[in-house]
């Protein structure tokens, strides 16, 4: 048997060195890290196509305890306070970046050069310090208050969708993910995403990451398995709220757009292929949000004794 | 020596109003109406159907009805006017038509108002006082936008989307066709626009001030027809936007139908808002807030505050106070100034709502209802409050769209809110309370696009509208309602 290369103790004895001791990867739901409840697992290979490692292979019900444990995080997530939770952004960030070396020789496994995961893996690290700074400006950013022709105090303010079903892209096993997460996280969404199916080790790794990262459990769930089996259980979920096509298969991109809409999703189609080098925007961001308008009557001050101020 | 003296009699009884009618005349209405289509109003190609007067029930007048190769041709006339004369013109430019727009709505608002009132079957005094002059606002309101699209967050100089589709209902006619219009328009789209066919006539004495305006062919066209039309447009290749008002089931069609399209859609759909008293409340102005939130429009409104939740100790002084103030309620003529409740729009809705009715009687509810009289000829429903209903009840569950409120109590905020949210729906939410930090956490805590508190329906294009959940995305009005028109170069 051949021990992959991303198991970096992997390499086999009878050359002398020590037995390595690889890691199971399993799911990330409700921030503990379950085996699928079907038992299934489904081989990863690596870049030479050779056995890497087993990851878990999903099922409709690791989506609805994964959603469930969403709602719950969602809730956590969304009362915490802006400051609070950009601190928690950027600490994903810190422990990312302190494994970076790890990270990279994943990314390298998975076929890419040293010099190229190492960079990929710094620009997820800055593509999270960026949205931990977003936290607190999207209500300043994005809201307003409304200069209505009445006696009233009117605002609009943005809040989280609630729970986002995100399909990972592929092509870009951390940088793609961290990109499509990080707005999800820092509108104070909580999300189900289903890693791209061969990138289930950076995936997971990365949730390695999260959960060490004071990020609420639930807040963010990790799916690996068969995107084509998952995707159309996140896209006809009753307490799913948005949906992230970017990682789906050309092929199931409108049957999970008019699933989606019998529960009326959000639905994120990105155009094109997406350059995740590029400056993010405020496109992924303004996706999963909602705008709440509230009004309060201000009265008039003769009610309150007349004007004397 | 004693006098006879007589009680004198209270000051609520046997007093009458003298009827006070708006001359159906101002309307100007005419016998047969033609769909607007690049500049001119042109025969459609399909058979005439008629809309009627709610009020009567009696026809108001023909249109010619649009068929599909209607549909083509006018969405070819915008795409023509958005390339050549609407995308390339600036922004001052634009703003200009659309300020002129709303001096025309302004100056046309009498006639607008009572037309209004008979195609709709909405009392005048709300034509009169709020859909007419909300929706000349709107276009003045947008019109300043359309020199300032650089200051709206979406990149320095955010593109139009192109030619935007747009379905309009039958509740806020002349309104939600401002709503819609005036954004796209600001925005550099064009668009081709559908009223509900129970009432058109409204849309196109807009079209008439529109091209007064000299507002250049093809930028806005009007399309006439059911709901075959609408899906013709909304599924036409040639526009790049779709933008629909409302039920949930056709919205959730449409989002099915553009599935793969790339087409960008917002949607505002139906609703089944909570209206919450706590026992804190001034119940009087709460008593006026919930007439205003359920009979407002007959309670033919997306947004109406269709489910009162009251904390059981006010429960049964405002449970009096308000069957009190409902039976002063008067229904009838929609053009009496004096009317409060006006005609249902359609027997097919009134049909919905009596159903509806029942079966909140048939599941065990208490059905009161205003024994205000009702005229004999139209569609009318008295006001009506269910009360001893539960969660399950389809009364509680689905959206009525009528002037049917029904009532449950709670103990907690918690439950207000546990409630409240208790729906697909997430588009309004009243809140009476004088404790101003519990107003404010329960505006936080209700998952609804819009919440008023201690005030109920108030509207204003500088304030984005729409909803969460399956009552649809995007927002009208405010920043929010401009980006629903314009691709994001953020």
């Amino acid at each position: 048997m051949r021990i992959g290369k991303g198991t970096t103790t992997g390499s086999a004895n009878g050359d002398g060195s020590r037995l390595g001791v690889p890691k199971t990867y399993k799911l990330y739901v409700g921030g503990a890290f379950p085996r699928s409840e079907s038992g299934r697992t489904y081989a990863v290979r690596d870049a030479d196509g050779g056995f890497w490692a087993n990851a878990a292979l999903a099922s409709r019900k690791d989506v609805r305890d994964a959603v469930v444990a969403a709602r719950k995080g969602a809730k956590a997530w969304a009362r915490a306070t802006p400051y609070n939770r950009g601190q928690v952004v950027y600490r994903i960030a810190e422990m990312l970046d302190g494994r970076r070396s790890d990270v990279a020789d994943l990314l390298v496994t998975g076929g890419a050069t040293r010099d190229a995961a190492l960079a990929e893996v710094d620009a997820s690290v800055d593509r999270l310090v960026h949205h931990a700074g977003w936290t607190d400006k999207l209500a300043a950013v994005l809201g307003s208050t409304n200069p209505v022709s009445a006696p009233y105090f009117s605002y609009s303010a943005p809040e989280p969708t609630g729970v986002v079903g995100v399909l990972a892209p592929t092509g870009s096993p951390l940088l793609g993910l961290v990109s499509v997460l990080a707005p999800v996280l820092a509108t104070g969404n909580a999300s189900v995403v289903v890693a791209a199916q061969p990138d289930a080790c950076v995936a997971i790794a990365f949730a390695e990451v999260l959960a060490t990262s004071d990020v609420p459990g639930g807040v963010v769930n990790v799916l690996t398995g068969s995107v084509a089996e998952l995707a159309p259980v996140l896209a006809a979920h009753g307490d799913i709220d948005a949906l992230d096509l970017t990682g789906a298969p050309g092929e199931l991109r409108v049957e999970l757009e008019r699933t989606a809409a019998d529960t009326i999703k959000r639905v994120l189609v990105p155009r094109g292929e997406p350059d995740w080098t590029a400056e993010p925007g405020l496109a992924r961001l303004r996706a999963f949000l909602e705008i709440k308008t509230v009004w309060h009557p201000t009265g008039a001050l003769s009610l309150s004794g007349g004007g004397g101020y | 020596m004693t006098t006879q003296t007589t009680e004198p009699a209270p000051l609520s009884a046997g007093w009458t109003y003298a009827p006070a009618p708006e001359s159906a005349a101002i309307a100007d209405v005419k016998d047969r109406y033609l769909p607007f289509v690049d500049g001119a109003f042109v025969e459609g190609r399909g058979d005439d159907f008629a809309t009627y007067n709610p009020g009567t029930a009696e026809t108001l007048a023909t249109v010619s009805q649009s068929t599909t190769d209607d549909v083509d041709t006018a969405v070819a006339a915008a795409r023509r006017a958005h390339d050549e004369v609407w995308g390339p013109m600036s922004g001052a430019e634009r703003g200009r038509y659309l300020f002129r727009i709303a001096r025309g709505l302004a100056e046309r608002a009498r006639e607008l108002a009572v037309l209004e009132c008979l195609d709709n079957g909405k009392p005048i005094r709300e034509t009169r006082d709020f859909d007419v002059p909300t929706a000349a606002q709107h276009f003045f309101y947008h019109a300043g936008w359309a020199d300032k699209l650089q200051h709206l967050g979406l990149g320095q100089a955010p593109r139009p989307l192109g030619v935007a589709a747009q379905v309009i209902p039958w509740n806020f006619p002349l309104l939600m066709a401002a709503w819609k219009i005036a954004p796209a328009l600001a925005a550099g789209n064009t668009v081709v626009i559908k009223p509900a066919e129970t009432t058109p006539l409204s849309v196109l004495v807009l079209a008439e001030v529109m091209a007064d305006a000299g507002l250049p062919p093809g930028v806005v066209n009007v399309v006439t027809g059911a709901g075959d039309i609408g899906s013709a447009l909304v599924n036409h290749a040639g526009v790049d936007k779709v933008a629909f008002t409302g039920s949930t089931a056709v919205g959730r069609e449409i989002q099915r139908s553009l599935a793969g399209t790339g087409r960008r859609l917002t949607l505002e759909l139906g609703g089944k808002g909570a209206n919450i008293v706590f026992d804190d409340a001034a119940l009087d102005q709460a008593v006026e807030g919930i007439v205003n939130g359920i009979f407002f429009n007959a309670g033919q409104v997306c947004c109406a505050g269709s489910r009162l939740l009251v904390q059981e100790p006010v429960a049964e002084e405002l449970l009096a106070k308000l069957e009190a103030r409902a039976q002063t309620l008067r229904i009838g003529d929609p053009l009496d100034k004096n009317t409060d409740v006006g005609a249902i729009n359609s027997p097919t809705q009134k049909a919905k709502i009596d159903e509806l009715v029942g079966s909140g009687a048939a599941e065990g509810a208490q059905v009161w209802r205003s024994s205000c009289p009702v005229p004999e000829r139209g569609w009318y429903v008295a006001p009506t409050i269910i009360t001893g209903t539960a969660g399950s009840m389809r009364v509680v569950r689905e959206e009525i769209f009528g002037p049917v409120l029904t009532v449950e109590t709670f103990r907690t905020p918690d439950e207000a809110v546990a409630k409240a949210n208790n729906t697909p729906y997430g588009l309004s939410a009243g809140v009476w309370t004088e404790k101003g930090s519990r107003a404010m956490a329960m505006a936080g805590a209700l998952k609804v696009g819009v919440v008023w508190d201690n005030t109920f329906n108030r509207f204003d294009p500088a304030a984005s509208f729409g909803g969460y959940g399956e009552s649809g995305f995007g927002r009208e009005g405010g920043r929010a309602g401009m980006a629903a028109y314009l691709e994001d170069a953020s």
